[in-house]
């Protein structure tokens, strides 16, 4: 959910700011205040009307939502709408499995696939110096050497193979309506971007068994659910970038007299090509990180080895195919980076294109011979085996409960501590309020943090979780939610100013950041679970996880783009480096650490599902629970659902609070989609 | 001059040795093109009697461990072509109807779905009951063994309130705390404490893995833990984990889900097909229908997986060369 | 030209029949249901109270005026003054409320969209303050944009840009990109592309006030040149009444959407319509823009025999023969007489000059 309001064409007459309205208290006293009196109304209120539903009960809506999918599942020999989908389904399976022919499955009668491990590798690094470059071609080698070595091939091709089909139907669908978000007017947008909201939030397990209904187990399934959470960043970031086209350059062109069409085609995507290969990039991370959900419905890839790995609560194993993951991300992003800016070095004419096609030519001679060896011996066709993969499952298993031995004590304490502290005291006053005090509380807060703009998307929000049935549930999960954005925004502002102010720091944790937002969760739930048990406590940390390196490279990009002069001005007036941090770095890239809060609020919600699977309970569980059980798929939706509306209040308030005014003032100076939206 | 001739002689082997590694390579190649022959000759053989056989894999050990055996015979006997489907129990059903589930080979009772699908229980046909698999499953309260060993009288419902301080963590909120399992069982827990009136509060693990690694750490860490769990479960053979004495399972007395103060009942469990395919003239119809075995058979193959981390596959082909005499009986 | 005071002289108006361009009573009101308020008497309202009443601004408040073929008609105003909507109506890149815009005998506001773009493609180009060229495109390709969009096969819209390259000084920039030239060969690039598609009306927005004073001369100079090598009928918009005064055949100085004067430099100068405008050009050196029309005075009977001047002389240049001359010089429109002109009437002026900035 990081919608933003693109300023109005015609930016040149802005209106002045409005005056700042005289108040005689700041926003956070205000705050304090409702808080106050909550609490004295909470202690005597508490335990009444919190609208608590038992495991196994169901409201009303929640029954009807289970009956229409059940009708709908009865309908699906007649219904024609079925049978359509279902054929789309079939086509995508039939693109996954012929291009699993090829590269990695034996194509029967062969023993083997049409393509071996050689052949495929030596295409890859082809493509990679072909469109990137040698460096970004070792890179290539070694992520393919890799694959093949920690005896994951197949599944990583299968991987591969379930992206690129996903990514592909995501351009065709996507770039249209990337267009579509790019020129029409502002009513459009916000009704689009906030599908795209309820799209991003939505908890994957909740369509998961209606996709399979509609498109059919296996690899369709995989398409397109991944497909259905990798199309909004596109969209998104490729409809700024198309709106993003300076005015003036549209207006010169428009004054030559150019249809809207040859506008869109020789302006407007082409000034916006930096933007949409972005884009194009989040997309891919996003279908990566589907991998393990999709493997729930026998998606191919290397999501299967962890989710197998997760049965038998087998660390290592998970471990290898999750960081092959990882591996595949990093190749894919810095590959599809490098690329673009390659082209455009080309297409200046930096480099030697005479000399770049004789290499490539004489490249190609070898590659040919690989491609002609794998498809005729063993060696070349199926990757030696070796005993890489189980080792270093073997050694991180040990290392794990090496881990877990040593620091399981003082874990215990940190986890009681925060449960005590923070987590316990705030369930409390949010979930054992009568729900009627906590909707108000919550609405004035929102009122006084984001004013009316704030107020309305609220109002609307609580009606909808009190109208799905999960008040309760949904009280406890937003608990932990902010708890965990507690934890993040700590992180977030101590790596972040550090990232910044040291080089080495950033180069340091940068591959990190990047690890810990690629790897399926998967595979540290284990430890985490080692370590913390099943509580709410572990479901926190593995949001923040997830979350904090979305929230430090924020803040990391917005304290570092904070301008040196001024950083210098307030140096040679005898700052210390902890009032040049307060006073100068952090005011200054406020509206970065807004947007960390934010994207780490989202982030930590979008785990919701994950904490339901390790003792969290709320409405990760009821989501689980509709996935698990089919009786039960009304109310996992309706749980979805009510996650939904809490991403959407918290996004609205936050961003109301960050900034009074919608249009005049863009609370981030860095393009929003800097952050890689998992 | 000796290094001289030392060094030639070595360059002359190396050359030997590329050359012997082309030739051997270049024989290599001769085995993609035999075991293409190999396999185009195997399938005009078979002649299409078993065809494919789509294997539904729920996501447990123990399923694993009987999917798998089931599969290899049908692969290795009858020439099936095997796919198996990494699925949720409700998913596979569902791909009953579609044909792209043909068996689901350990069913642990699930009337929701038996009612969408069965056509004897109001279902629309696809599935078809193909009878127990000799399985059964326990399903009850249980606590690690250090704990039964030490306070041998927890293991009656009874003296639980006497201990209730002792199972209180963060998460109980002062009351002692049963531990939950996979949303994806049935569980009457919540109903079963509050009948028997015992001073404890259901916290969800949320799933199977976390469950699990509760037990393993109880155990190991010498903490107190009381959950659901349930038989057949590999890690039977790593832990001991004891089974807490309920009030005896009654026919009956689980049918109103509030009311429930009983023990679980043994479930038999079941293999389900898809309808279509029990009525084709696939030769693996007659395996499935006919493989039956013991709790104890198949945490043997799961503790092959899981214990000496061997893949499915072998575990299972391990299996079925120690047991000839019971594949036979299936084959029958 | 309701606002045109009548008592200045008219020795330069334009013949209406053959104008290049020309825009009656045009209207431009910003806001919603903007065109509501036309007809009623809140469209007299000035500015603020409109905006407080209805919400709407006005841009363009009932404007017309003639340009004639080949003239350089300069419209000159503050920011915020309506010059740069006033220029976008024209071609309807701002779509006016109201008026007639008349090019080439065609009413550009009563055109449909393809009629509109044929317009644009062939008859009027426009040359923008901040360039817009295309970032990913060489300067070539820049150039022969107008011409790709029409339709131009490759090779001949290349041979044509590569001409205008020329034309304005560019050659052996072809195959630069926009982000390698400086913002004076920038909008050499933004000129060459509008005189590309060979349009009879070129209107230029401010094109050089984001180049600094050298630069801007240069560019100056090079208008004036293509003026003269290619005639093009030219608007141009201005706040600089320097870069008006320079260039402009005639200058339209508007002020809240409104047109004050319009008239020929010297005219402005001279007599300037209202406080505003004399204000405003106070600080020009009057000697250097005003002929000797507007210093003359009546020959009192004898005219005498000193030296002949013509009238539309500027008074810089005839200042010298003036001064060197005892006694009163005439001044004649053609053959006839029409005045003389002794020293007091120079150093009037001159002098008026010195006080000025005081």
């Amino acid at each position: 959910m990081t919608t933003v309001v693109a300023p109005p064409r015609a930016e040149a007459k802005e209106p002045p700011p409005p005056p700042a309205e005289p108040r005689h208290l700041p926003r956070w006293a205000w705050a304090l205040i409702v808080i106050g009196v909550w609490i004295v109304v909470w202690a005597f209120t508490k335990g009444q009307d919190t609208l608590t539903l038992g495991a196994r009960e169901h409201t009303q809506l929640q029954n009807d939502l289970t009956e229409f999918r059940n009708a709908v599942l009865a309908s699906r020999d007649t219904n024609p709408f079925i049978q359509f989908t279902y054929q789309l389904g079939e086509w995508f399976k039939e693109a996954v499995e012929w291009c699993q022919r090829m590269i990695s499955i034996p194509d029967f009668p062969r023993p083997v696939p049409q393509i071996g491990w050689l052949g495929v590798t030596a295409v890859a690094v082809w493509i990679g110096l072909a469109v990137a470059g040698w460096r970004i071609a070792l890179l290539v080698a070694a992520s393919f050497v890799s694959f093949g070595l920690f005896g994951y091939w197949s599944d990583s091709m299968d991987l591969l193979i379930v992206t690129f089909v996903s990514v592909s139907v995501a351009v065709l669908i996507g770039m249209p309506l990337a267009v579509l978000l790019g020129t029409t007017s502002r009513l459009g947008n916000s009704i689009i971007n906030t599908i795209l909201d309820i799209f991003q939030t939505m908890p994957t397990f909740v369509y998961l068994l209606p996709i399979v209904l509609f498109f059919g187990i296996g690899a369709s399934a995989a398409v397109v659910c991944t497909l259905i959470y990798a199309l909004p960043p596109l969209i998104r970031i490729a409809g700024h970038g198309i709106r993003s086209v300076p005015s003036t350059t549209i207006e010169a062109t428009d004054s030559a007299g150019q249809t809207s069409w040859q506008r869109l085609r020789k302006v407007q995507l082409p000034m916006a090509r930096k933007t949409i290969v972005v884009g194009l990039n989040q997309t891919i991370m996003a279908a990566l990180s589907m991998a393990t959900i999709a493997a729930y419905v026998d998606g191919p890839g290397l999501g299967q080895p962890v989710l197998q790995s997760l049965f038998k609560n087998d660390v290592g194993g998970a471990f290898v195919p999750g960081m092959l993951i990882v591996v595949m991300a990093v190749m894919l992003d810095r590959t599809t980076t490098a690329a673009s800016e390659a082209s455009e070095k080309a297409a200046r004419g930096r480099i030697n294109m005479r000399q770049r096609r004789i290499v490539l030519a004489v490249a190609a001679v070898p590659v040919l011979v690989a491609l002609w060896m794998s498809r005729f011996y063993t060696w070349a066709a199926a990757f030696p085996e070796n005993n890489l993969g189980p080792s270093v499952a073997d050694a991180v298993n040990s290392f794990t409960e090496w881990f877990v031995d040593a620091f399981g004590g003082a874990t215990e304490w940190f986890k009681n501590v925060i449960t005590e502290a923070l987590i316990n005291p705030m369930q409390s006053l949010l979930a054992e309020s009568p729900w009627y005090v906590t909707a108000t509380a919550i609405m004035a807060l929102a009122l006084v943090l984001g004013g009316l703009r704030a107020l309305m998307p609220t109002v609307i929000c609580l009606i909808g979780i009190y109208i799905f049935g999960l008040w309760h549930d949904a009280m406890i999960t937003l608990t932990m939610t902010m708890v965990g954005t507690v934890l993040v925004m700590v992180m977030a502002l101590v790596f972040g100013v550090w990232m910044a102010r040291r080089k080495s720091v950033d180069l340091l944790l940068r591959p990190l950041l990047d690890a810990g937002q690629t790897i399926p969760p998967f595979v540290y739930l284990i430890p985490m679970l080692a370590l913390f048990g099943p509580t709410r406590f572990t479901a926190i940390v593995a949001g923040v996880i997830y979350a904090a390196p979305v929230a430090i490279k924020l803040v990391a990009d917005g304290v570092a783009g904070v301008s040196s002069s001024t950083v210098e001005a307030s140096r040679s007036t005898g700052a210390t480096t902890w009032q040049e941090i307060t006073k100068v770095q952090l005011p200054m890239s406020k509206g970065s650490i807004v947007l960390a809060a934010n994207q780490g609020l989202l982030f930590m919600l979008s785990m919701a599902v994950i904490g339901g699977m390790v003792g969290a309970g709320a409405l990760g569980y009821d989501v689980v629970l509709g996935f698990s059980r089919s009786e039960e798929w009304g109310k996992g939706a309706a749980a979805g659902i009510t996650i939904v509306l809490i991403g959407i209040m918290l996004d609205r308030i936050a961003r109301a609070a960050a900034n009074q005014d919608p249009i005049t003032h863009n609370p981030t100076r860095r393009p929003w989609w800097r952050s890689s939206m998992g | 001059m000796r290094n001289t001739r030392n060094g030639w002689m070595r360059g002359a082997r190396a050359v030997a040795v590329v050359a012997c590694v082309t030739v051997v390579a270049a024989c290599g190649g001769g085995s993609i093109e035999e075991q293409t022959q190999a396999n185009e000759d195997q399938a005009a053989e078979a002649g299409g009697e078993c065809g494919d056989l789509n294997m539904a894999v729920n996501p447990w050990v123990g399923y694993e461990a009987s999917a798998y055996v089931v599969g290899t015979v049908a692969q290795e006997e009858l020439g099936c072509t095997v796919n198996y489907k990494d699925l949720k129990e409700d998913v596979s059903w569902q791909g009953f109807g579609t044909g792209e589930v043909d068996v689901v080979i350990e069913d642990w009772g699930h009337p929701d779905l038996e009612k969408k699908f069965v056509e004897s229980k109001g279902g629309d046909g696809s599935a078809t009951d193909f009878g127990e698999n000799g399985n059964v499953g326990i399903i009850g309260w249980y606590v690690p063994g250090w704990l039964a060993e030490e306070h041998p009288d927890i293991l009656d419902y009874k003296n639980l309130n006497k201990y209730a301080k002792d199972f209180a963590t963060s998460e109980s909120g002062g009351q002692g705390q049963f531990l939950g399992s996979d949303p994806s069982y049935v569980q009457f827990d919540e109903a079963i404490i509050d009948n028997l009136g015992l001073d404890f509060k259901v916290v969800f693990s949320g799933g199977e893995a976390a469950t699990i690694t509760a037990f393993e750490q109880a155990q190991k860490n010498k903490e107190w833990l009381i959950g659901y769990f349930w038989e057949p479960q590999y890690i039977h053979a790593e832990i001991p984990l004891e089974q807490v004495k309920l009030p005896p399972y009654t026919d009956g007395c689980q049918d109103v889900p509030a009311k429930v103060a009983c023990a679980y009942p043994d479930t038999p469990l079941k293999k389900f097909v898809s309808t279509d395919w029990s009525e084709s003239d696939s030769t693996a119809v007659g395996l499935v229908k006919n493989f039956k075995w013991t709790n104890d058979d198949q945490n043997l193959v799961a503790a092959y997986i899981t214990s000496d981390g061997m893949s499915p596959e072998d575990a299972a082909a391990k299996w079925v060369k120690d047991n000839p005499d019971k594949v036979q009986a299936w084959l029958g | 030209m309701t606002t045109m005071t009548d008592h200045e002289p008219q020795g330069t108006s334009v013949p209406a029949t053959d104008a290049a361009l020309a825009v009656h009573n045009l209207w431009k009101i910003f806001g919603k249901g903007g065109d509501k308020i036309l007809g009623t008497p809140d469209a007299e309202l000035p500015r603020p109270e409109l905006k407080e009443k209805t919400g709407c601004v006005v841009g363009v408040k009932d404007v017309s005026f003639e340009v004639a073929q080949g003239e350089v008609f300069v419209v000159m105003g503050l920011s915020g003054s309506g010059k740069s909507t006033l220029v976008r109506c024209l071609t309807r890149l701002i779509e006016p409320t109201a008026g007639e815009v008349i090019v080439d005998g065609e009413d550009v506001t009563k055109a449909n969209e393809s009629r509109l773009r044929e317009l644009r493609r062939n008859h009027a180009s426009m040359v923008f303050q901040h360039f817009g060229l295309l970032p990913h495109r060489q300067v070539i390709d820049n150039v022969g944009y107008g011409l790709e969009i029409r339709g131009v096969p490759k090779k001949e819209r290349r041979a044509k840009a590569a001409e205008v390259v020329d034309l304005v000084g560019l050659s052996g920039y072809e195959f630069s990109y926009p982000d390698q030239l400086s913002g004076g060969m920038q909008q050499r690039v933004g000129l060459a592309r509008a005189l590309a598609g060979d349009p009879k009306l070129l209107l230029f927005d401010e094109p050089f006030s984001a180049l600094d004073p050298l630069i801007r001369r240069d560019m100056q100079n090079e208008v004036i040149r293509l003026h003269h090598e290619l005639r093009k009928t030219m608007v141009f918009i201005t706040h600089d009444l320097a870069e008006a005064l320079k260039l402009g055949d005639r200058i339209l100085i508007m002020r809240d959407g409104e047109v004050v004067q319009v008239g020929t430099p010297d005219q402005i100068i001279g007599a300037p319509a209202d406080e505003y405008v004399r204000d405003f050009t106070s600080e020009v050196p009057r000697s250097h823009v005003l002929t000797l029309k507007w210093v003359m005075h009546e020959p009192n009977g004898d005219a005498g025999d000193g030296p002949v001047l013509q009238a539309d002389q500027i008074v810089k240049d005839a200042a010298r023969v003036v001064l060197d001359h005892h006694g009163p010089c005439r001044v004649m429109d053609g053959d006839k007489l029409v005045g003389v002109v002794d020293d007091e009437d120079i150093l009037r002026v001159v002098v008026a000059e010195e006080e000025a900035p005081a």
